[in-house]
């Protein structure tokens, strides 16, 4: 670092010098005129003894200067004097530039953020999700979370554990909060003890929920986030100690949890603690997310195998009551597959990330080749400079950095603005909510996306500045001095880098538009896809709970939601109104259970596969526009009689019984204990987890189902049908109708069917904005870059053509001539790009649906579109050389 | 840009003589000129102002080290004295040097041996 040292204390240096050499003289003279000399004269002889003052003063200075440091600013100041001096091209360059830049830092930021980054818990490489599989429980196995813990799981996993630090079972759901201001529906995730303890985030305020909060029928505790806090309690630490009435029952506030904390990739409002009571437990119950803490040392096979080894604890140690074999189990094969929280949080949302990070740095670098050909145009206008600085002494190594400097810079100044295009970009990702990612709360643009921002700046000046600088630095001065201004008509080398970079542009933006093709195909197939029900736009949900505070008895719940739909059908513009326990696509956890046919044999030891149960009112299926293939729908008599009447959906029916009027008069039931229920309906299939996913077999239970094991449907979303559905005054009269029946009751979640729609919809948008974004970009700078060489080729050639003409060649054989060479390049290239992109495709199969990776419709389109752009990048070039006189032509050089 | 004076020292001539004369004194860069003009009878013609430039090369080599301080005429000078590495790097010169001349020396006078 002495050499830095030096370069600081330079000025004191310098100064030093000059006082020391003034000070010389003035002794000097003084002993002149102490000798008897006059004082003029002393000062002349002082002179002349000394030598030339500035330049000693100077060669004490050049001493000190490290050359390499004063070359290198030179240089940009040099390159910064030469961007400045062609206005045109840098501002071209930079925005091609900025925008590549900004958005590959931009993707960047999500990636980082999202993938990379290490979750926001204490030590969070030891965290693990208690994940299970259960491959021999048939209808489990599409299930995407595995087979979740039940809370008999939870106390054998804690309990005889010998591989986690700590451990904890949450779920996430809603509940209300009254007595305060305007009664409300708050997201809440329910936590066992250890929850807290494993992601080991210390509260804001107060106090963790402990294992003394876990006590059931003990004191009633509750924590709040911190954006709740804020919002109801204006932040006020006082708040520890009050109480706030959750589900009609009031719970001492303990805690507050910091800003942005979440429980993996659940935001809440309130943390409640699920209390569970022991002795009440069935082996079953299997709706709990399992996290841990792995000991220091421990590794996720050795949990796997911990967790195996307590499995035949579990079922020994439990039953699902009398009678009841609890080693049915085995049957089911549930096998441990911890994985680490991390991915847990971000889900399959990797492999879509990286497939646009790949998609927008194929944009950087056509927007690489696109510079490059500024560049390459520019040196060649620069050649006589470069050759009279050659002449003039400069290596060609020094010409090569001279050049490179100025590319770096150029880079480095678009990296600038790129990085606001970025950040901007960020921002509009987060707040929009477009893209439903995982983390979204976590995206910023921190020091390692500033860093691969300026990575990307350096080494993209270095890629487009080096061909340039190779081709021209090269000592040929004589040969250039002598052409310049009396060009022969260009050789061939001397277009071979850009038509190069052309073939390369065609060939990357083939792929990229192939991408975008397949992304638009994809959405097209899902939009074609019948989801279950009909024009969402006009179906406004809403959700309604009503807590056992309000209506304790379960048969007046039912009238009460009977009542609130009958208000809501007086509503003006309302076609019909019900509900249902869960709408398709609301993406609640709905319950799944086994059905046994009443005319099917099944062999005893087996468990038939699961189904989704769904519970709804008579109505639903209309308003929702969802199609009844055979039989009826339930009515209110036998739903309010308790009437053994079910319905099932198309698939099902066909998979019992063959067809959907054969499942019509069959009988079903869950469990022997349970009367038989008669099939009087059979329902069209449903996209119940979105359009991507097939329609599970579902059958459909009254609201109200006697026997009690299903209870009372207490929170239910309405589904009202109107053309007025989301509109303000609609929302208006909508509340007053469910306050009418009891002004106590909050309304959430309000939204239209088709917000839920395109959120199920989200992540495929989101790949399909970006890719289209990209293909666009790619295009445009693709169709910038063919023009661009054309254009110039066919300038540098008019003399050549001249020539031609006035030998006698037709205009049209010349233009053809242009056109050919220019097809030529852009053939190469959708060659090239066409087996690239059959290769590249394949990476992104998982994110089509409907279509394959290497549908010939959108490779063919592409390819012709493609072509089609080129042939007329060349023509308008072409067409306007042809345009000019040959003897003028010929006369201008 | 170097500047051809009338009898042109070889590279390092100055800055062995200027260890040399350090060796045995703190100097100012005045006293220093003027005494190896003195010591060398005004046999070598050298630019006085040329001494700056070499005591900024031995300076930055850390060869010589620099302290302001006041002359015996009560003048703000820099007094140089010599660093152990100088006085190294002296004694290595000079007996660089003496070896040159020597074959020089015997070079130039053939007929003697």
């Amino acid at each position: 670092m002495r050499w830095l040292r030096q370069l600081l204390s330079r000025p004191r240096l310098y100064r030093e010098l000059s006082e020391e050499i003034q000070a010389h003289i003035d002794e000097k003279i003084e002993e002149l005129i102490a000798d008897g000399v006059s004082r003029e004269e002393a000062a002349h002889v002082a002179r002349r003894e000394f030598g030339n003052v500035g330049l000693m003063e100077e060669k004490g200075r050049v001493v000190w200067v490290w050359l390499p440091v004063e070359d290198f600013l030179s240089d940009v100041r040099y390159g910064l004097r030469a961007l400045r001096k062609n206005l045109v091209f840098t501002t071209v360059a930079l925005l091609t530039i900025a925008i590549g830049i900004g958005a590959n830092t931009a993707v960047f930021t999500v990636l980082n953020s999202v993938l990379l980054k290490p979750l926001n818990y204490a030590s969070p490489e030891q965290l693990v999700s208690l994940h299970q599989v259960a491959p021999g429980a048939a209808g489990l196995d599409d299930f995407e979370n595995g087979l979740l813990l039940s809370p008999s799981m939870y106390f054998t996993y804690a309990e005889h554990n010998q591989t986690f630090q700590s451990l904890g079972v949450w779920t996430s759901g809603t509940a209300n909060i009254s007595g305060r201001a305007e009664p409300e529906q708050v997201r809440t995730v329910f936590v066992s003890d250890g929850v807290l303890q494993t992601l080991d985030v210390p509260p804001a305020v107060g106090r963790w929920l402990l294992q003394a909060d876990q006590v059931p029928h003990g004191p009633e505790r509750v924590m709040l986030s911190y954006a709740y806090w804020q919002k109801r309690f204006g932040g006020n630490p006082a708040v520890v100690g009050q109480n706030v009435t959750v589900d009609s029952r009031p719970r001492e506030i303990v805690g507050v949890m910091p800003k942005g904390f979440q429980i993996v990739d659940a935001d809440f409002d309130v943390i409640v603690p699920l209390a569970f009571e022991r002795g009440k437990l069935d082996l079953a119950g299997f709706g709990y997310h399992g996290i841990a803490r792995v000991k220091p040392g421990m590794t996720i096979p050795d949990a796997n195998k911990d967790m195996a080894r307590m499995l035949p604890i579990w079922m020994n140690s439990w039953s699902n009551g009398p009678g009841q074999d609890s080693h049915i189990y085995e049957t089911w094969k549930i096998t441990p597959a911890i994985r680490p929280l991390k991915q847990e949080v971000i889900g399959n949302i990797g492999e879509l990330l990286w497939v646009v990070m790949g998609t927008i740095g194929l944009v950087m670098l056509i927007a690489c080749a696109n510079v490059t050909n500024l560049l390459l145009v520019r040196a060649e206008a620069r050649q006589h400079e470069l050759a009279i600085r050659g002449a003039l002494g400069a290596g060609w190594a020094r010409i090569v950095r001279t050049l490179l400097i100025e590319s770096v810079i150029l880079a480095l100044l678009g990296g600038l603005l790129g990085i606001g295009l970025a950040y901007a970009g960020v921002r509009f990702l987060v707040t929009s909510d477009l893209s439903n990612l995982p983390r979204l709360n976590e995206i910023s643009p921190d020091a390692r996306a500033l860093g691969f921002a300026l990575v990307l700046s350096v080494l993209s000046g270095l890629l487009f500045g080096l061909i340039p600088a190779l081709k021209y630095a090269w000592p040929r001065s004589g040969s250039v001095l002598r052409s310049e201004g009396r060009t022969a008509s260009a050789g061939r080398e001397r277009h071979r880098a850009r038509n190069l970079l052309v073939v390369g542009q065609v060939a990357m933006a083939l792929v990229l538009l192939v991408s975008a093709g397949l992304m638009i195909r994809t959405f097209q197939a899902l939009r074609n896809v019948d989801p279950g029900f009909t024009d969402p736009q006009h179906l406004q949900l809403l959700r309604i709970s009503i807590p056992e505070s309000l209506v304790a008895e379960p048969q007046q719940v039912t009238r009460v939601q009977n009542e609130i739909v009958e208000k809501f059908e007086t509503i003006q513009g309302v076609k019909s109104a019900a509900f249902e326990r869960e709408m398709p696509m609301e993406g609640f956890d709905s319950g799944w259970d086994q059905i046994f046919a009443e005319d099917k044999f099944y062999p005893a030891g087996t468990i038939p596969p699961l189904r989704l149960y769904k519970y709804l009112s008579p109505g639903l299926l209309q308003t929702a526009g969802t199609r009844l293939v055979a039989g009826r729908d339930i009515t209110w008599n036998e739903v309010y009689g308790l009437r053994p009447v079910v319905m099932v959906s198309e698939n099902l029916a066909r998979e019992i019984w063959g067809t959907p009027s054969a499942a019509i008069g069959k009988y079903v039931r869950e469990i022997p204990m349970m009367p038989w229920y008669e099939v009087i309906g059979v329902v069209q299939d449903v996209r119940e987890r979105g359009v991507q996913d097939k329609a599970p077999e579902t059958v459909y239970w009254p609201i109200m189902v006697a026997g009690g094991f299903a209870g009372t449907t207490r929170t239910a979303t309405f589904a009202v049908r109107s053309k007025r559905a989301g509109t303000e005054g609609f929302l208006n009269e909508i509340r007053k109708a469910v306050w009418s029946v009891n002004s106590n009751l909050p309304l959430a979640s309000v939204r239209t069917m088709q917000e839920v729609y395109d959120k199920s919809l989200a992540r495929t948008s989101f790949t399909l904005i970006m890719l289209a974004i990209a293909g666009a970009m790619a295009l445009a700078l693709g169709i910038i870059g063919i023009y661009g060489v054309m254009s110039y080729s066919v300038s540098q050639r008019r003399r050549e053509f001249g020539i031609r003409l006035a030998l006698g060649a037709q205009r049209g054989d010349v233009l053809q001539m242009i056109l050919k060479q220019g097809m030529a390049l852009a053939l190469v290239g959708v060659g090239i790009g066409v087996g690239a992109a059959f290769g590249l495709t394949r990476l992104m199969s998982n994110l089509l649906f409907g279509v394959t990776a290497y549908d010939p419709l959108t490779f063919a389109g592409v390819s012709v579109v493609l072509v089609l752009i080129a042939l007329l990048a060349c023509y308008i070039p072409g067409r306007r050389a042809l345009l000019v006189d040959p003897v003028i032509a010929l006369r201008y050089e | 840009m170097t500047k051809t004076t009338q009898r042109d020292l070889f590279p390092g001539a100055l800055e062995m003589m200027i260890l040399r004369t350090l060796k045995s004194q703190r100097l100012h860069g005045y006293a220093l000129a003027q005494h190896i003009k003195r010591t060398s009878e005004d046999l070598l013609q050298i630019e006085e102002g040329s001494l700056y430039p070499a005591l900024q090369r031995l300076l930055k080599q850390e060869l010589v080290k620099a302290e302001w301080g006041t002359s015996s005429t009560n003048r703000r000078v820099r007094i140089y004295k010599l660093t152990a590495a100088g006085a190294k790097h002296l004694q290595h010169e000079v007996s660089s040097f003496e070896r040159m001349l020597e074959g020089i020396t015997r070079v130039l006078a053939p007929g003697e041996s």
